[in-house]
């Protein structure tokens, strides 16, 4: 890695069915309170950095051309990244990557997504080429069928997967309801989740996230600036992204190389050899509570195939060995462009003690975590209280 | 009423882009294999991997994938869903789908595709009927158009 870098300011927009606001004003909204909580200006910004799903989704092309004037970008070098689900992931890192480099000192991180706006489900259906992948469903059946390659590769009983992904939707769902900023906010029993209706078979309803609207701002700054700009920076102790082939059966997505790789490179970087123990929190992208199974496994928090044991033994709801998702994860929330950085944005506040009341007492490392693409794109960012 | 009255509007529009997407030279004879009730794939010369569909190159070894292999047209379900809800592009009357991905024998990969040919519209049946290491065979339609939905259906070999 080359320079330190520290988050000094986060920001988010209440989270839901946002068409009391303009996509702009939305945006600005977000951007707004990183600044307050960085408690500095537009004027000390170098650079910025913005990623949303296909631009479509919201009805234009480009739409951070829409946002630049929101960002305050005028008059300074933007970027535009995205990687589908892991844009959040992919825009950090290259904020990161700005300031680590030395080509910026203090760089403005801005996911953002409108999903109201547009037709998520239409844009979805333009991801991948129409012509020789067939994926009639969209992300749902796509993520149900990994989740279904999953179980059937380990053996894993129908009954156990259902029972240990309707605890992550239980405890997901608790959390959301204490998050201000979350869009679902109701909890529900185990015996609802499970018995929910079928949506796409494992899946059913409530193992589903909402489509949400919401913007997510992060300002990343060198070690100098950070350390007199803020007193509790949130330090990125580590990094990795993976990308896999194009064609969803290339690769095993029930050992999921993408997700395995990123974070071996994100854990080795920050010198984290158990990250069970290591870890005080870890903020999972979970669109679909079964993904979390496989992600608790291949970010090596459990050993492969053993999610739903752990899980049901309560190793990774409140009070466990990890927390999960203290934020409601996925599950709760989710304005694509932004999720992957509001991961980002919530384990930087429970390093820096600012998550309120979703705060895990004492957090002192964090792991956050984003997927996107069919099944192609996994990347993770580690932050830590201490330099 | 009042609060809704003095919610800020919206506009509504609709955008529509036709495109025309060229398929090559690899993928123009996948498609006219097809046509002919055939499944190609490419093999890598340095990995050995047959890929289906063909592909032009091999995406972990970056060389050509000039050797064409015909593949059988029976292979094992990797994983399978069934869509009991509709999505863009499902109409209410094409639902439930049972969608798969299917590891045909002697490629290394696993392709897409839909299971059929019995009544699907009862999911215990079909959870029955249909599992992981499943083995399914491939059903064509009689007029090709040289497209993937040529395959019917795969049929599930009991
Ligand atoms: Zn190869």
């Amino acid at each position: 890695m080359g320079r330190a870098v520290g988050i000094i300011g986060t920001g988010q927009t209440k989270h839901g069915r946002r068409d009391d606001v303009s996509y702009p004003d939305l945006v600005r909204e977000a951007v707004n309170a990183a600044f307050e909580d960085a408690g500095i200006t537009p004027e000390d910004i170098d650079g910025v950095v913005f990623g949303s799903m296909p631009s479509m989704m919201e009805g234009m092309a480009y739409n951070h051309f829409y946002f630049a004037d929101a960002m305050r970008a005028v008059g300074k070098p933007i970027l535009r990244a995205e990687t589908c689900g892991s844009t959040g992931q992919s825009i950090a890192h290259t904020g990161v990557h700005w300031v680590s480099s030395g080509m910026a000192d203090i760089v403005l991180v801005v996911g953002s997504e409108k999903q109201h706006e547009g037709d998520a489900q239409a844009t979805m259906m333009t991801i991948l080429e129409p012509f020789l992948q067939l994926s009639a469903g969209g992300a749902p059946v796509a993520f149900s069928m990994q989740s279904r390659e999953w179980m059937g590769y380990y053996h894993i009983a129908e009954e156990k997967a259902r029972e240990a992904a309707a605890i992550i939707s239980v405890d997901c769902h608790n959390a959301g309801a204490n998050n201000p900023l979350a869009h679902i906010r109701k909890r529900f029993t185990k015996e609802e989740v499970m018995n929910a209706p079928i949506i796409t078979y494992p899946v059913r309803l409530l193992d589903v996230c909402p489509s949400s609207d919401g913007a997510c701002a992060v300002i990343f700054a060198s070690e100098e600036k950070a350390k007199k700009i803020c007193e509790t920076p949130a330090w990125v102790k580590g990094m990795g992204f993976r990308g896999e082939e194009y064609f969803i059966g290339d690769s095993s997505k029930a050992v999921w190389q993408s997700a395995i790789e990123a974070s071996r490179e994100a854990y080795k970087q920050a010198g984290i050899t158990n990250p069970r123990k290591e870890l005080d929190v870890a903020e999972i992208y979970n669109p679909f509570s079964y993904q979390e199974l496989m992600f608790l496994e291949c970010l090596g928090l459990c050993p492969l195939g053993k999610a739903a044991d752990y899980v049901i033994d309560g190793v990774f709801s409140p009070g466990g060995e990890l927390s999960c998702d203290p934020s409601g994860g996925v599950l709760c929330t989710n304005p694509i462009g932004a999720t992957g950085l509001i991961r980002l944005a919530e384990a930087a506040m429970q390093v820096t003690g600012k998550a309120g009341s979703r705060q895990i007492e004492g957090a002192k490392l964090a792991l956050s975590h984003a997927m996107g693409g069919a099944e192609q794109f996994n990347g993770v960012t580690i932050v830590g209280s201490e330099l | 009423m009042a609060e809704e009255k003095e919610r800020p509007r919206t506009i509504e529009a609709v955008g529509t882009a036709p495109f025309e997407m060229a398929l090559g030279p690899t993928w123009t004879r996948f498609f006219e294999g097809i046509k002919e009730e055939k499944i190609f794939g490419t093999r890598c010369k340095k990995c050995g991997r047959v890929l289906v569909p063909a592909r032009p190159f091999c995406p972990r070894c970056f060389e050509p994938m000039e050797e064409w292999v015909e593949v059988a047209q029976e292979g094992t379900i990797v994983t399978w869903s069934y869509i009991d809800y509709t999505y863009f592009g499902l109409e209410d009357d094409m639902i439930p789908v049972v969608p798969a991905t299917i590891k045909l024998d002697g490629t290394d990969t696993s392709w897409w595709g839909v299971i059929g040919g019995f009544d699907i519209k009862d999911f215990d049946l079909v959870a029955k009927k249909v599992k992981v290491g499943g083995r399914v065979k491939a059903v064509w339609r009689k007029e090709k158009r040289g497209c993937v939905q040529d395959i019917e259906y795969w049929k599930v070999i009991e």
